[in-house]
């Protein structure tokens, strides 16, 4: 697409799309919402940049290795994160069983690992779109 | 012809039962309904204690069901892995070939 009206408002609107996505993200535990919401949200600031903009714009914001890594290494962070509990003789993704510091509820990193194994999912998610999106659309150059 | 009769007998008899099932239901949204044991009551009060997260379908969903979030990001790791194998590695192919 080539509209100039499109392309400024989109100029506009989507970083702040973006942002919004990683916020949903980080307040997953205080405020409605979560990961997969946020991820979704992130991922969609990506493909509709990339299509309004072109797909080759769109790749030179976002590698193919930076999506092959987070791809591939955002179960391996949620299998991390269960691994604490291992180490801490507890069962497998224990949180507060492993004698993690809950926090102040309400705070923005309470809550133990659910802060970050929410932030792994996200990052999991938008990528797994992302992915999905720039594979569909090779056939259409 | 027979044949028609008895699959029409089958689904009947299916339908009757099904329907005997449904009418033994409990009525929607009651209190005292089966549904609301103590595994809700459980979630309902403690989750703030056990998981320090306010919102409740999120210390559920990665704290009390993590098991189920981690194979559900599995399940989103094996879609995109069939996205880009059944449609990358044709396209590839075609370029080398080229």
């Amino acid at each position: 697409m080539r509209d100039f009206i499109l392309k400024r408002v989109a100029a506009l609107i989507l970083p702040f799309v973006c942002v919004y996505g990683f916020y949903v993200i980080f307040h997953g535990h205080i405020s409605p919402g979560g990961s997969f919401a946020g991820g979704i949200i992130v991922g969609l600031s990506f493909i509709a940049f990339s299509t309004i903009y072109g797909i080759e714009k769109g790749r030179a914001k976002l590698s193919e290795d930076v999506l092959t890594w987070t791809e591939s290494f955002g179960t391996l962070w949620y299998g991390i994160m269960g691994m604490v509990g291992i180490f801490k003789g507890v069962p497998f993704l224990a949180n507060k069983l492993a004698g993690i510091d809950l926090g102040l509820p309400g705070e923005l990193f309470s809550s133990g690992l659910i802060s970050y194994i929410g932030l792994g999912v996200g990052i999991r998610v938008a990528s797994t779109m992302i992915t999905i999106f720039f594979t569909l659309m090779e056939d259409e150059e | 012809m027979i044949r028609k009769i008895m699959i029409l007998l089958a689904v009947l008899v299916a339908a009757y039962g099904v329907l005997i099932a449904v009418a033994e239901l409990p009525p929607y949204g009651m209190s005292d309904n089966p549904v609301h044991n103590q595994v809700s009551e459980r979630y309902i009060n403690d989750a703030l204690e056990d998981t320090g997260a306010l919102n409740m379908v999120t210390s559920i969903v990665l704290d009390y069901r993590a098991y189920d979030t981690m194979f559900e990001t599995i399940v989103l790791f094996t879609a995109a892995l069939a996205v880009v194998i059944t449609l990358k590695s044709d396209k590839r192919k075609e370029r080398s070939g080229k």
